[in-house]
Formats: structure tokens, C-alpha cells, sequence
């Protein structure tokens, strides 16, 4: 088995402010909106460096998105920043109209998504967010998985035209992708090589996968681990390769399991490979507060999910 | 020194484009339509320095965006006749594979067109991205746009109208068709507007009205005025009074043809008020 450590305890929204910052040095066309969180999203550092290209918006999503779509009309690269519900489900019908119908190169940057937020409880937690993006045609969908990959991902897509939504969080989680790894959209990550399951995993949710195949390890059992970062587009090939060797898989995820990258894995199987699957994921729920472990630990995303879910769907090959 | 006669002869033809456009496809909304033609007309012909050669990015030329979306015959019909694609175009309005869908879109590739609109209240925000996009720029061109008086309802352009006043976006003028009418009914019995321009002005713009919207010489004086108050640390509101339903009488002064299209009896009445000028596409 490959050997990941953590590099140490960071927030992927500091790899989202990180790469923003570098952004800003290397293209000048690439603007910041944000809506009255900027500290959250560790946007400050752009904000000192480029003034002129910062756009405090104040708390009006709707008008950040309107904004935003306006203004790649001259060729700017605008970033919106702000939490994963308020840059969703507030704003869809301006993203789906001026940003994803109108084919604009806007990238709607989200943080704090997911049940990990925490403290603040179910109306800042969105599980649904993936859902309501990759329906929208056009709109490229990344949960990147720990700070490096995010910040990677941040550069990446100021190069792809067109509109995108970047997901990540708020929590410090384990840091262990390269700092120099290269960012391809749509490129699935093959992270060990195992051949009784497939674990396809997204977002904060891989650093678990990792430690679940671990496990499985241990108990004799040889997990296939694959980081989905780009659920839109789908790596289908990278999922049917390894399925077609394992058999049967677990989709693994920081979302509802209605919309989530779970089914998007279970469209691409059912239509070309079917094979058994279990969605470790939320089910069809609101969060609450608490503390992110505590609550990854009730709704049954970490580690000792997976590896149980892994149990199962093997059982059923 | 505008050549009055030519212009209302353009909006008289303009008028015939509309209702025949909606008449063929049974569909469509010409009351907003015709009440705005003369608004067109004379932003298209007398008021934008704008390239009829469209480029997506608008560099260098003032460019317009238009809120309320489903006025879109008057649109296509205005941007046909001014070069920007070929008249004769105006046969697929609303047809299946057309350029020039129910409301205006880029999906299609129409030229002239920037952003699809049609879900309201969205115009003055894009409108404002692109104003501070040419201030980046140092792009000394203005952006217009249009929007609907009950599309004021939503909430989304009062965020904007905050924002465009607080962040001085004084290179952008926005127009509301104040014709008192939408889909339901007045916006008096549908849901009261109040002071538009008091409303305006404490949010902090400079505002004006064009009270004879319909008139082609009013509304180039008026907004050659709005065009001077640009660049002066406020963004510009002009209020153009119109009539719903504008050169067809029976189509005037209700809410009744805000999306409806006439018959074959209602067109030829229609259109025999309004004779053939520059010919028909």
C-alpha cells in the first residue's frame, strides 16, 4: 500500500485564499467579488495586493452572481466568494440564466460546505449544493480534498473557460497531496491499487477513504481508492477501470446522497458496468450543530463508514 | 441634428416587425414591445457609439443590456435593422433551431446579444459588472440598459441600486420602462411602485424623466441629458414614461397585450395603422 502522511493540519479555504493570492500576482485579469466574508474565505491577501480588482459586495448574493457574469464582458476572470449555501441555492436562478445559460467564465468559489461547518448548524450547512450545480448544463463541478489540492485547483481553473463552482470547507483537515502536483480538470486520482473494492470518494471525505482502506487492509481486504475531485465532468474511465477489476464499490461523500457524486457514479455503472453500490453519504437530511468530528461521526462520514460500507457491498458482489 | 422623419419611419417599421414576428408564431409579447420602439430606435441610431461588427467584449463601444427580456421583438427587430444580423431573420423568431428564441440569449450566437435575460430582475447587476469591467479597462464608454417597471419588484435590483450608488458606477444608465402596466394587471393594483424617482434618489442616484417616452425627438434630447450627467460620481436612472401597446390603438393603455399576440383580423388592423416604410423583411 502507498504511504500518505499528513503534511500537517490545514483548511482547504486557505488553499482557496492561497491560490488566489498567487492568482493575482500571475493574471490581471482575474477579479474578486465577495459578499461580506472575506476573512472566512481568506480573501485578504488579494484585497491588499489588488484593491482595484477586489469587489466588496456587501451581503447581496444575487447581485455578486449578476455582477460577476457582467463583468467577463471585457474579458475578466471573475472569482465570487462566499459560503456554499448563500453561493447556490440563494443565488441558482442568477447562476443558471447570466452565469450557466449565458456561458459565462465565472468561477463560484464555495466555502464552508457541507455538515463540517459546523457550530453554525443546518442553515449554513448545504448538503445539496453538488446536486443543484451539475445539473446546470455547461458547469464544470470540483470538491477538492485537502489544502494543496485546492489551492492547486484555485490556479487550475482560472485557465479553463467557462463557468465552474469549487467546493470546499472550513475545518483544518489532513494535508497530504502534493504541493507540487498539477491540477487536471476532470482527471480522477488513483490513490492505491486494490482489487475487492473500489472507494470513490470527493472532498473531505478522501483523507477517510484513505484511512478506511487502511483498515480494510488490515483485515485482508484490498480497497481500489480513487480521488474524485472533478464530479463534473466524470472520469468515467478511471471509475469503469477500476470497477470492471474490483466488482463493486462504495461512493463516499460530504453531501445528500440524492444528487451527489454517488449518483452520478451509479448513472455511469448502471449504463455501462452495473455493479453493486453503497452511498456513504447524507440521507436526505438536514445537519445540526456540532463539532465537525462529532458530527462526521453521527451522520456517517469518516473512516469506520466506509470501511463498513465496503463490508457490505462486497458481501453483495 | 437628427433626421427626425427617417427615425419614425424606422419606429413605424419596427412596430410592423413586432406584430408580425409575434402574429406568426402566435406567441410572444408585443404591449412592452411597442412602447419601447422608439427607446430603441434612437439608442441604436442615435445615442450608442457601438460597432453593428458585434464583439461578445463590447471594448470600446458603449453597450446595452436588456432586463426585461421578453420585449425581445423589439430588440431583435431594432438590432436586425441595425446590421447586426440579416433582417429576413426575423421569419425564425421563436421557430425551433432559431437565433432568436422567446427571449434573447447568447446560447444561439445571436450577435448583439450579451446575456440571456428573460427571468427578471437581473439586467442591472450584469449591467454593473460590465460598467466596472470598462472602468478596469479604462474603457470610456457607457453601458445602458433597460428594464421593466413591475420587473422592479424583484428584489435582486435593489441590491444593485444600492451597489451602483455606493460604489459610484457612474458610467451606467439605466432605464425603466415606466408604461404602469404587467401581466396582471396596473402595477398600481398589482403591487404599488410608489415614488420611483424619491426611491431612486435616496439610494443615491441621479434621476430624470423623459415624459413622452413615445416621441422620438424626446427621447433623444432626454437621453443625450442622461448621457451628460455620466461621470459625475453617480449612476444615471432615467424614467421614460410610455404607453403599453404604443401605434396600435386598440393595443394601448392596458395590460391586456403585454403577452399576447393578435389575430389575423387584429394584424391587419394593426399594421393598417401603421404602413409599410422601409419595407417589410
Amino acid at each position: 500500500m502507498k504511504k500518505y502522511t499528513d503534511s500537517g493540519k490545514k483548511d482547504t479555504r486557505s488553499g482557496f485564499g492561497d491560490g488566489l493570492t498567487e492568482l493575482g500576482k500571475k493574471n490581471k485579469d482575474v477579479v474578486a467579488l465577495c459578499a461580506d466574508l472575506t476573512g472566512s474565505l481568506k480573501m485578504d491577501e488579494f484585497k491588499k495586493n489588488h484593491p482595484e480588482r477586489f469587489f466588496q459586495i456587501g451581503i447581496a448574493e444575487a447581485n455578486m452572481i449578476g455582477i460577476a457574469a457582467g463583468m467577463t464582458i471585457g474579458g475578466k476572470i471573475p472569482f465570487t466568494g462566499t459560503f456554499a449555501n448563500f453561493s447556490t441555492g440563494r443565488v441558482y436562478d442568477q447562476i443558471r440564466q447570466s452565469v450557466a445559460y449565458s456561458g459565462k467564465n465565472v468561477k463560484i468559489c464555495a466555502s464552508h460546505a457541507g455538515i463540517t461547518l459546523g457550530e453554525d448548524g443546518a442553515t449554513h450547512q448545504i448538503l445539496e449544493d453538488i446536486g443543484l450545480m451539475k445539473m446546470l448544463p455547461g458547469m464544470t463541478v470540483i470538491n477538492t480534498c485537502d489544502y494543496n489540492q485546492t489551492k492547486a485547483a484555485t490556479i487550475a481553473v482560472a485557465e479553463h473557460e467557462g463557468p465552474v463552482y469549487l467546493r470546499f470547507g472550513r475545518p483544518k483537515v489532513a494535508n497530504f497531496t502534493p504541493a507540487d502536483q498539477k491540477f487536471e480538470i476532470g482527471k480522477a486520482v488513483q490513490l492505491q491499487e486494490g482489487t475487492d473494492v473500489t472507494i470513490i470518494a470527493t472532498g473531505h471525505l478522501v483523507w477517510e477513504a484513505l484511512q478506511a482502506a487502511e483498515t480494510l487492509h488490515e483485515n485482508g481486504i484490498s480497497a481500489d481508492v480513487i480521488n474524485i475531485h472533478t464530479i463534473k465532468p466524470l472520469d468515467d474511465e478511471a471509475i469503469l477501470k477500476s470497477v470492471k477489476k474490483t466488482g463493486c464499490v462504495v461512493t463516499a461523500e460530504e453531501h445528500n446522497y440524492l444528487g451527489g457524486l454517488g449518483e452520478s457514479v451509479a448513472r455511469v455503472l448502471s449504463t455501462q458496468h452495473p455493479a453493486p453500490q453503497e452511498f456513504v453519504a447524507t440521507q436526505d437530511t438536514f445537519g445540526e450543530s456540532g463539532t465537525p468530528e462529532q458530527l462526521m461521526d453521527k451522520y456517517g462520514l469518516n473512516a469506520s463508514a466506509i470501511v463498513a460500507a465496503a463490508k457490505k457491498v462486497i458481501a453483495r458482489k | 441634428m437628427a433626421d427626425y422623419k427617417a427615425l419614425e419611419d424606422l419606429v413605424i417599421q419596427v412596430r410592423r416587425d413586432i406584430l408580425r414576428q409575434v402574429h406568426k408564431v402566435n406567441s410572444g409579447h408585443p404591449g412592452g414591445s411597442l412602447g419601447c420602439a422608439e427607446f430603441f430606435v434612437a439608442l441604436y441610431n442615435e445615442l450608442m457609439d457601438h460597432n453593428n461588427d458585434f464583439s461578445m467584449d463590447g471594448e470600446n463601444e458603449d453597450i446595452f443590456f436588456l432586463s426585461n427580456g421578453h420585449i425581445s421583438p423589439v430588440f431583435y427587430s431594432v438590432l436586425a435593422r441595425s446590421g447586426y444580423f440579416p433582417v429576413e431573420e426575423l421569419n425564425t423568431f421563436r421557430l425551433l433551431d432559431s437565433r432568436l428564441q422567446g427571449h434573447p440569449t447568447t446560447h444561439e450566437g445571436l450577435p448583439g446579444i450579451r446575456m440571456a435575460s428573460g427571468s427578471l430582475g437581473q439586467g442591472i447587476s450584469v449591467s454593473i459588472g460590465a460598467a466596472q469591467t470598462k472602468k478596469l479597462n479604462n474603457d470610456n464608454h457607457i453601458v445602458y440598459t433597460l428594464c421593466g417597471d413591475g420587473e422592479l419588484q424583484e428584489g435582486q435590483n435593489w441590491e444593485a441600486i444600492m451597489y451602483a450608488a455606493g460604489n459610484k458606477v457612474d458610467n451606467l444608465i439605466v432605464t425603466i420602462d415606466l408604461n404602469g402596466q404587467q401581466i396582471d394587471g396596473s402595477t398600481e393594483n398589482v403591487l404599488p411602485l410608489g415614488n420611483m424617482k424619491a426611491k431612486f434618489e435616496a439610494f443615491g442616484w441621479d434621476v430624470m424623466d423623459i415624459e413622452e417616452g413615445n416621441n422620438i425627438e424626446a427621447v433623444i434630447t432626454g437621453m443625450k441629458k442622461a448621457k451628460e450627467k455620466t461621470g459625475k460620481g453617480k449612476p444615471i436612472c432615467v424614467l421614460l414614461h410610455t404607453v403599453m401597446g404604443n401605434g396600435v390603438d386598440f393595443m394601448m393603455h392596458t395590460h391586456d397585450w403585454h403577452g399576447k399576440a393578435p389575430n389575423d383580423e387584429q394584424l391587419e388592423n394593426a399594421l393598417s395603422q401603421n404602413p409599410e416604410t422601409l419595407g417589410d423583411y
